[in-house]
C-alpha cells in the first residue's frame, strides 16, 4: 500500500494539533486533576496518532513527519502510562511505623552493619591495649594524642564556658556533618559493599581506641557522661545508614535470583528510604543533644545525670525500634 | 556502550525512541544548578546577616543548616516539583524520567539524588561519567539504582509538509490508468526512496543529484511506459518529482 501523504496529513493534522495542545497543558500542570472526559479524549487521540505513526514508519518516508508523530506518541505514552503518586504522605505515620518496620524487616543487613562497627570497636580497643606506647598512631586526629585526663581537665574548666556561647552553631554543624556522613555511607552501598564495610569498620576502630584510651586513663565516668547522651542515638544512626547501604549491596548481588538488577534495587527502595529518613531524624536529635547537653560537664551537669539520660534514650530507642508499628505488620 | 535513545514499545505495539541527554548537556545543567544553589545560599545568607546581631549563635546555626539543606535538597525538591527537572535541566531541555518512559516517582528522584556522592567519587563526577559512558542508557550510578534516565524533552514541532515539489501541471496525471498502474507496481521501498530524494534534493551536490535522479528515473520508467508526449522533454528529476506526486497523492 502506498500512502496518500497529502490526504494523510490533511486528515491527521487537526487531531495531532489537538493532542499537542492537550499534552502541553498536562505537562505544564503535571499534578492537576484531569477529568474522565478529557482522559478519554486524550486516549482516543493518542491511539489514533499511534496508528498514524505506524503507517508512516512502515513507509520509511518523510523523516520530519515521522519525528513529529513520534514526539507526540512518546509524550502521550508518558502522560497516559505515568501514574502520578497523589497519595498524601503521612510523616508521622511514616516515622512511627514504616521506619521501625523497615529496620526489623532487614535484620540481616542490620546485623552485618552492627558486626562491622562493633567488631571494629573491639579491634580498636584491643589494638590500643597492645600498642599503648604508640597509641597516637591509632587516632584520626592529632588532638587525641594528649592524655585523656589532661583533656578532661581542659574540657571541664574551659569548654563549658566556651560552648555555651556557640551551642546553636555547633549543633547545626554536628547535624549537617553527621547527616552528610550518613548519606555518604548509604551511597557507598553502590560500591558492592566495599565502601560501607571500610567506613563502618574504620570508624569502629577509632571509637574503640579512643574509648579504651579514656578507660585506661581512669576517665570512664567522663567518657560515659560525654558520649552517652548523643552517642546512643548518633552511633546507631550511622549503623542504620550502613544497614540501608547493605540493602543496596544485597540488591546488586544476584545471589541466584533471576530478576534484573534494576528490579532488585527497586524492591529494596521503600525500606532503604524509610531507614534513611529515620536516620535523618535521629541525627537531628543527636546534634541538638550533643551541642546543648553533652558538652556540659561536671560541675555544671553531674555525670550521673548525663549517663542516666543516655541510658533512658537508649532504652527508648531500642523499645521504639522493637515495638513501634507492630500492629498490622 | 551508550546508545543515543531510549527505545520503547507501547502496549499497542508502537515503537518509538526518546533521545537521551548527552554528557555535555548534563554537565552544563549541573553547572547551572550549582550556580543556582550558590545564588539561593548567597541570598539566604544576606537575609540572615541582617538579623545576626540579634542572636548571632542562632543565626550562625541557621546559616549552616540552610546551606546544607539547600545543597543537599535542591535536586530532590526541584525534580519533584518540576516533574523531573531542575533549573539547569529546564534551561537545557532535559528531564529525568523512569527508564520505562513514564514520569519518575518521588522515591526514584530521592534515591538518585541521595546517591550523588558516590557518583562524584573520586572527584569531578568521574565515577558518574564512567558509568554514563559504560551503560546502555547513559545512567550514572544514582540513575541505575533509581531506574531513571535523563532524556532530552521533546517538543512537537510541526513541519512544513508541502515540500513535495508539486508542479502546477503534471503530464503523468493526464493518463489515469497508467498512473494507477504506476502506483500498483511501485514497491513501497522504491516509493520511499524517490520521496526522500525529492524532499532532500537541495542537500545533494549537483553531480550526486544527477546520478540519484538518473537511477530512480530509470527504475520508475521501467515499471510503466507513459506515452512519449507525456514524458518527452522531462529531465530525470522532473520525471521522478511527477512520479512521486502521482504515488503520494490521489487528489487532483
Amino acid at each position: 500500500m502506498i500512502l496518500d501523504l497529502d490526504r494523510f496529513v490533511r486528515e491527521g493534522e487537526p487531531r495531532w494539533q489537538e493532542l499537542d495542545a492537550v499534552l502541553t497543558r498536562m505537562e505544564k500542570h503535571p499534578y492537576a486533576t484531569v477529568g474522565v472526559t478529557d482522559l478519554e479524549r486524550l486516549h482516543a487521540l493518542y491511539q489514533r496518532t499511534s496508528a498514524d505513526l505506524l503507517r508512516v514508519r512502515g513507509l520509511h518516508s518523510e523523516a520530519r513527519l515521522r519525528q513529529y508523530l513520534e514526539s507526540l506518541v512518546s509524550r502521550g505514552y508518558t502522560a497516559i502510562h505515568g501514574v502520578t503518586d497523589r497519595k498524601k504522605a503521612s510523616w508521622f505515620g511514616w516515622f512511627l511505623k514504616d521506619f521501625p518496620r523497615a529496620v526489623r524487616r532487614q535484620a540481616g543487613a542490620l546485623a552485618l552493619a552492627m558486626a562491622l562497627f562493633w567488631g571494629g570497636s573491639a579491634v580498636g580497643a584491643g589494638l590500643l591495649v597492645v600498642m599503648y606506647e604508640e597509641r597516637e598512631t591509632l587516632f584520626p586526629f592529632a588532638g587525641l594524642a594528649t592524655k585523656p585526663s589532661e583533656r578532661v581537665k581542659q574540657e571541664t574548666v574551659e569548654r563549658s564556658k566556651m560552648v555555651a556561647e556557640r551551642t546553636g552553631r555547633f549543633s547545626a554543624h554536628l547535624i549537617q556533618n553527621n547527616t552528610r556522613v550518613a548519606i555518604f555511607t548509604f551511597a557507598l552501598g553502590m560500591t558492592y559493599g566495599v565502601g560501607p564495610t571500610v567506613l563502618l569498620f574504620s570508624n569502629g576502630v577509632y571509637l574503640g581506641a579512643v574509648a579504651m584510651d579514656y578507660v585506661k586513663d581512669g576517665q570512664t565516668m567522663f567518657l560515659l557522661g560525654w558520649l552517652l547522651p548523643h552517642g546512643v542515638i548518633e552511633l546507631p544512626a550511622i549503623i542504620l545508614a550502613g544497614q540501608a547501604a547493605f540493602l543496596l549491596t544485597g540488591a546488586l548481588l544476584p545471589r541466584g535470583r533471576r530478576a534484573p538488577v534494576g528490579e532488585r534495587l527497586r524492591a529494596v527502595f521503600p525500606d532503604a528510604l524509610a531507614i534513611m529518613g529515620g536516620v535523618a531524624v535521629m541525627l537531628v536529635w543527636a546534634g541538638i543533644v550533643e551541642a546543648f547537653f553533652s558538652q556540659y560537664h561536671e560541675p555544671v551537669v553531674p555525670y550521673t545525670v548525663k549517663i542516666a539520660f543516655g541510658v533512658v534514650e537508649l532504652g527508648g530507642l531500642l523499645a521504639f525500634l522493637q515495638l513501634a508499628g507492630r500492629d498490622g505488620e | 556502550m551508550a546508545s543515543d535513545g531510549l527505545e520503547i514499545r507501547t502496549p499497542e505495539g508502537v515503537p518509538f525512541t526518546i533521545p537521551l541527554a548527552g554528557a555535555a548537556a548534563r554537565m552544563m545543567a549541573l553547572i547551572i544548578d550549582l550556580l543556582a544553589i550558590m545564588a539561593i545560599v548567597t541570598t539566604g545568607l544576606s537575609v540572615f546577616r541582617a538579623f545576626e546581631r540579634l542572636a548571632p549563635d542562632v543565626i550562625g546555626g541557621a546559616v549552616t543548616l540552610v546551606y546544607f539543606a539547600v545543597s543537599t535538597g535542591y535536586g530532590i525538591v526541584m525534580e519533584i516539583l518540576w516533574n523531573g527537572q531542575t533549573l539547569g535541566k529546564r534551561l537545557l531541555g532535559l528531564r529525568v524520567m523512569d527508564q520505562g518512559a513514564r514520569p519518575a516517582r518521588p522515591a526514584q528522584l530521592v534515591i538518585r539524588n541521595l546517591l550523588r556522592p558516590v557518583d562524584s567519587l573520586p572527584a569531578l563526577y568521574l565515577m558518574g561519567a564512567a558509568s554514563c559512558w559504560l551503560t546502555q542508557h547513559r545512567q550514572r550510578l544514582g540513575d541505575l539504582a533509581a531506574g531513571t534516565v535523563v532524556v532530552r524533552t521533546r517538543v512537537s514541532v510541526r513541519g512544513d509538509w508541502s515540500q513535495l515539489g508539486r508542479e502546477k501541471y503534471n503530464s503523468l496525471r493526464e493518463h489515469p490508468a497508467l498512473a494507477a498502474r504506476l502506483r500498483q507496481r511501485t514497491a513501497p521501498e522504491l516509493a520511499g526512496l524517490a520521496l526522500d530524494a525529492v524532499l532532500r534534493r537541495e542537500e545533494l551536490t549537483p553531480e550526486a543529484r544527477v546520478a540519484v535522479f538518473g537511477l530512480l528515473a530509470g527504475k520508475l520508467r521501467g515499471l510503466v511506459e507513459f506515452p512519449a508526449e507525456a514524458v518527452e522533454a522531462l529531465s530525470d528529476e522532473q520525471y521522478v518529482r511527477r512520479a512521486v506526486e502521482v504515488l503520494y497523492s490521489t487528489s487532483r
